[in-house]
């Protein structure tokens, strides 16, 4: 009886879900999300509904920023074009399901690389584009200035279906402080609620509070928190299953992080080709035969830095320019005291 | 033999097919899941959700199991339907009967009220009492007290709570009242029905319903206190009230919005009723010497409410289905604690999906069972 009730279980909602999945097979040294994403002529990416900086679209439709920039690098690397990205903008609720049942191919839209999520959900993370923190913002006309003159009974607005719900019952619980979580699905409701006066305080990853708070009535009326109560890794994600696609987007954002290592940029990349430098010409194609590796061709990489352009690049035209973050803080190289660290495409 | 072949056959493929579709996707499912690496299970119901939930009428905190914090979902979301249903109902009679006024300002009033409330789609109404009226009320602390002692402010309505003692003594009495009052209509029933005596049950009941639990007071050792809402300052520019019970904004705007909302198609139901008992009746009713009170309790509301009811059960079901965009203003019932939040954390979507589904399927069927039932009692019952 009660197998039949789980089944019985299973059945109803697997309706929703099951017209999503499609029939892929897993090959061993070919991609089907690859093929798929050839036939179709666009990479199909997953990002948020409006993050400043991160995943946000203008009146035309056009999206920018850094994990928009990492959809466009795979583009570039396996179609050539860097514009030809199909955007589905999820809410952080939506956005796994998006992802496994083969909605999008990739997850780029800044989603905190954890050990349940990468282990159980059938996801896998493959890098980090984006370190951040959870932070706090308050009223500066408060007078708090650190999160420990928090007392019982303040109010937190905050997202639904985040890393962020848990975080800030680990904060509160261990400093003994009773809160009242109000919790909305979208940030725009957030940003409102917390602007009426519904909350005392908002709390997320820190780089989307610097971003939400331009979105505030006066923005400059209010403050981040120095403190930061968790580590955010945040990075693009894909399905498990195909180790192929898994290595092109990993790839993908290693060559944006490498090519500013190597000061190689969208501007200068064709003359790079004759640098002295063997991991430089690896690094825009001229030597080696490292695109084989994903059945690519041997440019993949010179693509994403002409066209996209290097991380640097990237933070520069998206995060800093626009006033976010214009300390790049944890996200710079670690040559520069960073802790931006890839691993050697070779 | 050959009708039964007849007759059986095609229900026969019917079955098969439905059995054949269902188990395809199933397998399906189960293919596609295995190849991703998810596993499928309910295991994660007795693991601690370790997140924390805005408003609850049970003990909750994140070091409670997931299968708690569905508890939590579910009976906010209990909580948010009665009230609604409760308000509905009492808004939509009145509506409705408002609309038969021969009053002409009654008549257009009500008609306007109806036709404004149910053609704006809900989710809109939600987010206008959610944030138009949120934005419109004051800071806690310049709140003004309403009754003098409860506060209306944009983190919530704080009102005084009760603090009992001896709260089970009250309640026996208030029980033994109820049994009292249900002797007392069989006698009074039955007085009528062998001696033609009337006796005035309502007024009897009114007094036994006061009567026996002021006796608990007064002998029961029962006690009551109000507990206060006070303001305590959270920083130099805000305030809360501690103290007392918060219903918290989200809560209100939502009853709000639904029971506005679904109160519209109730009066409809109503006026449908009412309308549809024949004018005969009630000139009979008055012919035979009924006073106009006795016509409407005796004669027209009987036959009315076996045409309201069916109708108006879809409304209650619809009410509780809709107040599933609670999740819209972050009010914590069922669909953002659970298929929400939890969800989230564990990513067990088949699982909770079907879970939530299955819930909400288990409420509307016991809704439309209880008033089934309801509707059973009041039809006309051929001798």
């Amino acid at each position: 009886m009660f197998k039949l009730v789980k089944q019985l279980t299973s059945l109803v909602a697997m309706f929703a879900v099951l017209f999503a999945f499609s029939t892929e097979t897993m090959a061993a040294k070919k991609s089907k999300t690859l093929e798929n994403t050839k036939k179709r002529g666009f990479v199909r990416c997953g990002v948020s509904q409006g993050l400043p900086g991160f995943s946000n679209a203008d009146e035309s439709g056009n999206w920018t920023g850094i994990d928009v920039d990492v959809c466009r690098a795979v583009a570039a690397a396996t179609l050539g074009d860097a514009t030809k990205v199909k955007f589905t903008p999820l809410s952080a609720k939506e956005r796994f399901t998006a992802l496994t049942s083969g909605e999008i191919d990739i997850l780029s839209r800044n989603t905190t690389w954890t050990l349940s999520r990468d282990a159980d959900i059938g996801l896998t993370f493959v890098g980090v584009n984006f370190y951040d923190g959870q932070g706090f913002m308050v009223r500066k006309g408060s007078g708090i200035a650190s999160t420990s003159e928090f007392k019982n009974g303040t109010s937190v607005c905050t997202n639904l279906g985040t890393t962020t719900e848990l975080n800030m019952r680990d904060f509160f619980d261990s400093k003994g402080i009773s809160y009242e979580p109000v919790v909305f699905e979208k940030a725009d409701e957030v940003v409102a609620a917390y602007d009426a006066g519904r909350c005392d305080t908002y709390t997320t990853d820190k780089s989307g509070l610097a971003a939400q708070r331009t979105k505030l009535s006066a923005p400059d009326d209010h403050v981040v928190l120095p403190e930061t109560i968790s580590k955010e890794p945040l990075g693009p994600v894909v399905r498990q299953g195909d180790s192929v696609w898994e290595d092109i987007v990993r790839w993908s954002l290693n060559t944006m992080i490498e090519a500013e290592e190597y000061g190689v940029n969208s501007s200068n990349a064709d003359m790079m080709k004759t640098s002295n430098n063997p991991a430089i010409k690896r690094l825009v194609g001229a030597e080696g035969e490292l695109g084989a590796a994903f059945g690519l061709d041997n440019d993949w990489n010179l693509r994403i830095i002409k066209q996209v352009g290097n991380y640097g690049e990237s933070y520069k035209r998206n995060i800093a320019d626009t006033g976010i973050l214009p300390d790049r803080g944890p996200n710079e190289l670690w040559t520069k005291g960073g802790i931006l660290y890839v691993p050697p495409a070779r | 033999m050959n009708n039964i072949i007849k007759r059986y056959i095609p229900q026969i493929l019917a079955i098969l097919f439905v059995v054949l579709i269902f188990g395809f996707l199933t397998l399906n499912a189960q293919t596609n899941m295995d190849n991703r690496g998810i596993d499928f299970g309910f295991g994660f119901l007795s693991q601690e959700s370790s997140f924390d939930v805005q408003f609850s009428l049970i003990e909750y905190s994140g070091s409670d199991s997931y299968a708690r914090a569905f508890l939590v979902g579910l009976l906010n979301t209990l909580l948010v339907s009665f009230i609604s249903i409760i308000i509905c109902t009492i808004l939509g009679v009145i509506i409705g009967v408002a609309r038969l006024s021969s009053n002409y300002l009654i008549k257009n009033s009500a008609a306007w009220y109806v036709e404004f409330f149910r053609n704006i789609p809900l989710l809109l109404q939600i987010f206008f009492w959610y944030y138009a009226a949120l934005r419109a009320l004051p800071m806690p602390e310049k709140a003004d007290a309403w009754f003098g002692v409860t506060y209306m402010t944009v983190k919530g309505y704080y009102i005084p709570a009760m603090v009992w003692e001896n709260l089970n003594v009250f309640l026996y009495c208030g029980l033994a009242a109820i049994i009292a009052i249900i002797v007392l209509r069989n006698y009074a029933n039955k007085l009528r029905d062998t001696q033609g005596k009337q006796i005035p049950v309502l007024l009897y009941s009114v007094g036994l319903l006061i009567v026996l639990p002021l006796l608990s007071f007064l002998l029961g050792g029962v006690s009551l206190e109000f507990e206060i809402p006070e303001l305590k300052k959270l920083s130099k520019i805000s305030y809360i009230y501690e103290g007392g019970i918060s219903l918290p904004p989200e809560l209100i705007a939502l009853v709000l919005a639904l029971s506005l909302y679904t109160s519209t198609f109730v009066a409809e139901c109503v006026r449908a009723g009412i309308e549809g008992v024949s004018k005969g009746q009630k000139e009979a009713a008055a012919s035979v010497g009924l006073t106009p009170n006795q016509v409407l309790k005796l004669v027209i509301m009987p036959q009315a409410l076996r045409i309201i009811i069916p109708p108006t059960t879809n409304q209650y079901l619809n009410l509780t289905k809709n107040s599933s965009l609670a999740a819209a203003i972050a009010y914590p019932d069922l669909v953002l604690v659970f298929a929400g939040t939890a969800l989230m954390q564990t990513g067990k979507a088949i699982e909770i999906v079907s879970i939530t589904m299955l819930t909400y399927l288990t409420i509307s069927l016991t809704i439309a069972a209880i008033m089934n039932w309801y509707n059973k009692k009041i039809e006309i019952k051929e001798k």
